[in-house]
């Protein structure tokens, strides 16, 4: 890169994103996202996780400069995305939920005119495309066009190109999705590397996995407001449950069960008719399984299936929104 | 010796003032179209050639060899006259088309290739006049190119008298404004209705834009004569007219505003188009 000159000032800001009040109605009176307060600091990987249609793309579109916020303020490295855009877009990079790649280009030039976009001399940039090539395993697709590629392998082209300029943080939209599960858990350890370098990345998911896999922390929204905050451990915490029993039965006793349980097994703390199944989160039980037949069996339902787990990021959501996250 | 180059270091903070930033990525905007096109020259010389030799190849060397000139025995030559400022015409109007509004109403639709375009670090409204320039590019190459075929091709004499301060002005404004008229259709257009883009519009202009007849001559049918005047096509083979031969053409007083004022109206309207379909 030739020397870098500064004619503009400088923001000092350890927080790389923050909205305030952020708000989105689409034509139709539709609050795609309604007034989200997020903060994101260095070198997080922050995670937006909820249902399809909970606003996460929209988010990612305010904090992109592709969707115009309605109210509320959207700052990327304190730039105030809104009004300076050109600034944002110089310290954000994007993955966005489609193959956006260049189809005229070749796998390589789709690196190189990316970093020329964003002020790269043509030396660095051909430096940096066959570093970034090497670094995500694409080195030998290098001459291909990129309808060559597998879904997993345009997706790792798509984060190589995101970061090609060295954003301050760097915008995953549904990265995984559609995607088998080799290519999910190669993309995985991409993010992972990444974040180890120090990349801030802000990531949108509805794999209740991914986000508990990879994210420090993560805001939890439905109907483009936000539930819950913090991160996987103290989200799973605030369920106060230690064990979360699943029990399926004949659809038409599944209310009745669901009271029989909530009364009657020892350290239940709540028991949800999630169809369909009940969901019972117990807290310091044990033999809990002998105890729910029980249970049923004292109210007369046949249970055809049990199954005990962990609580997840999915007990959560049942909790904040009486329904079932993969719906 | 080589030297491995700086690696940047992610920072918070933009590395070029905004107006530096757009400066650059519009370049590179451009070495990319460039590259693009170096990649499909095969298609796009046929591209190009085709139409205007044939064109003139059918009107100016078949008719006169077989006996049905246009214009009458005396006047195939003036045809051939005549012609040559309105083929260079509908090379430049059919290359800004196919040049932004085809790839254009690809990216809009099942690509979506253009959502990246959008964030390189520039306005959007720069992303779109990019692709009015480069097109005003690629029109600039196909009217050289196609040219001499005029000039060469038909078998009765092309009398050539060259203005070169109006050739100099014109060309560059009507490659622009062919541009901006590509900009303006791919953004109008989406995979479904392109076709629609020819049948309906590209054709009738074609065929209704002075490229065989100066507009003068339209004397005798005023209605039409009144109609044409809202087809820009009209006012650049009347331009080149005046830029390339000594044939009777509508004054530069008239052609030269009209030029300008369509170039403004396509520029802001393709501008309105494109920011509306990248950002909601
Ligand atoms: N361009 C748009 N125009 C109108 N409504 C939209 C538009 N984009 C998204 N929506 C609506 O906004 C809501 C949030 O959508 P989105 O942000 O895409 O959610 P997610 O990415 O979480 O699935 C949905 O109800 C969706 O239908
Ligand atoms: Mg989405």
């Amino acid at each position: 890169m030739g020397p870098a000159v500064r004619e503009w000032e400088p923001p000092v800001t350890d927080e790389v994103i923050r909205t305030e009040g952020l708000t989105k109605v689409y034509p139709g009176d539709i609050r795609a996202v309604d007034g989200l307060d997020l903060s994101v600091g260095r070198g997080e990987i922050f995670g937006l996780l909820g249902p399809n249609g909970a606003g996460k793309t929209t988010t990612a579109g305010m904090l992109t400069t592709r969707v115009v916020p309605t109210s509320g303020t959207a700052c990327v490295g304190g730039i105030d995305v809104v009004a300076h855009p050109v600034a944002a877009k110089q310290v954000i990079g994007v993955v966005p939920q489609t193959n956006t790649l260049d189809r005229s280009l070749s796998v390589y030039e789709n690196l190189y005119f990316h970093g020329r976009f964003f002020g790269m001399s043509a030396r660095t940039a051909k430096a940096q495309a066959q570093r970034r090539l090497e670094q995500f395993r694409l080195s030998d697709r290098a001459a291909q066009p990129v309808m060559a590629l597998s879904g997993g392998m345009a997706q790792r082209l798509m984060v190589a190109r995101a970061i090609m300029h060295r954003p301050a943080t760097v915008f995953l939209d549904e990265p995984t999705a559609g995607l088998d599960p080799q290519s999910r858990l190669a993309l995985w350890e991409v993010l992972g590397e990444l974040h180890r370098e120090g990349q801030t990345i802000l990531l949108t998911t509805h794999y209740m996995e991914e986000a508990d896999a990879l994210c420090d922390r993560l805001a939890i929204i439905d109907h483009g407001r936000l539930l819950a905050l913090g991160t996987p451990e103290e989200l799973k915490a605030s369920t106060g449950a230690d064990t979360i029993v699943t029990v399926q039965t004949r659809p038409d006793d599944l209310d009745r069960l669901t009271q029989v349980l909530g009364r009657e097994v020892p350290g239940a703390q709540q028991a949800l008719r999630v169809d369909p199944h009940v969901v019972v989160q117990v807290r310091g039980a044990d033999r809990i399984v002998p105890q729910v037949f029980a249970a049923a069996e004292r109210a007369g339902i046949d249970i055809t299936d049990v199954s005990v787990a962990e609580p997840s990021l999915e007990t959560v959501f049942i909790n904040l929104t009486g329904k079932d996250l993969r719906e | 010796m080589t030297t491995v180059p700086v690696e940047p270091g992610a920072e918070l903070v933009p590395r070029r003032s905004p107006a530096a930033a757009a400066r650059v990525a519009f370049g590179a905007l451009l070495l990319r179209d460039l590259v693009v096109l170096r990649k499909t020259l095969k298609e796009f010389i046929p591209r190009t050639l085709l139409q205007p030799f044939l064109l003139v190849f059918v009107f100016t060397y078949v008719f006169p060899k077989i006996g049905q000139g246009v214009g009458g025995a005396s006047g195939e030559s003036e045809f051939s006259t005549i012609l040559v400022a309105g083929v260079v015409a509908l090379a430049i109007m059919f290359q800004g088309i196919q040049t932004v509004a085809l790839p254009m109403v690809n990216e809009f639709g099942f690509t979506r290739e253009i959502e990246d375009r959008v964030l390189a670090p520039l306005p959007i409204a720069m992303v779109a006049i990019q692709k009015a320039v480069w097109g005003s590019l690629a029109s600039l190459l196909s009217a050289l190119l196609v040219f001499p075929i005029a000039a060469v091709v038909p078998a009765t004499p092309v009398h050539l008298d060259v203005s070169w301060p109006v050739l100099l002005t014109l060309t560059p404004l009507c490659c622009y404004m062919c541009g901006a008229l590509g900009l303006f259709f791919g953004t109008r257009f989406d995979p479904r209705t392109v076709p629609l883009l020819f049948g309906i519009i590209v054709i009738p202009i074609t065929f209704l834009g002075a490229i065989y007849y100066p507009w003068q001559a339209l004397e005798p049918i005023r209605w039409l004569q009144i109609l044409v005047l809202a087809n820009p096509l009209v006012y650049m083979c009347e331009g080149f007219r005046a830029a390339l031969t000594d044939s009777p053409h509508m004054s530069l007083w008239v052609v030269y505003p009209v030029l300008v004022a369509f170039s403004v109206l396509f520029t802001w309207q393709g501008i309105k188009g494109f920011t509306r379909r990248v950002v909601s």
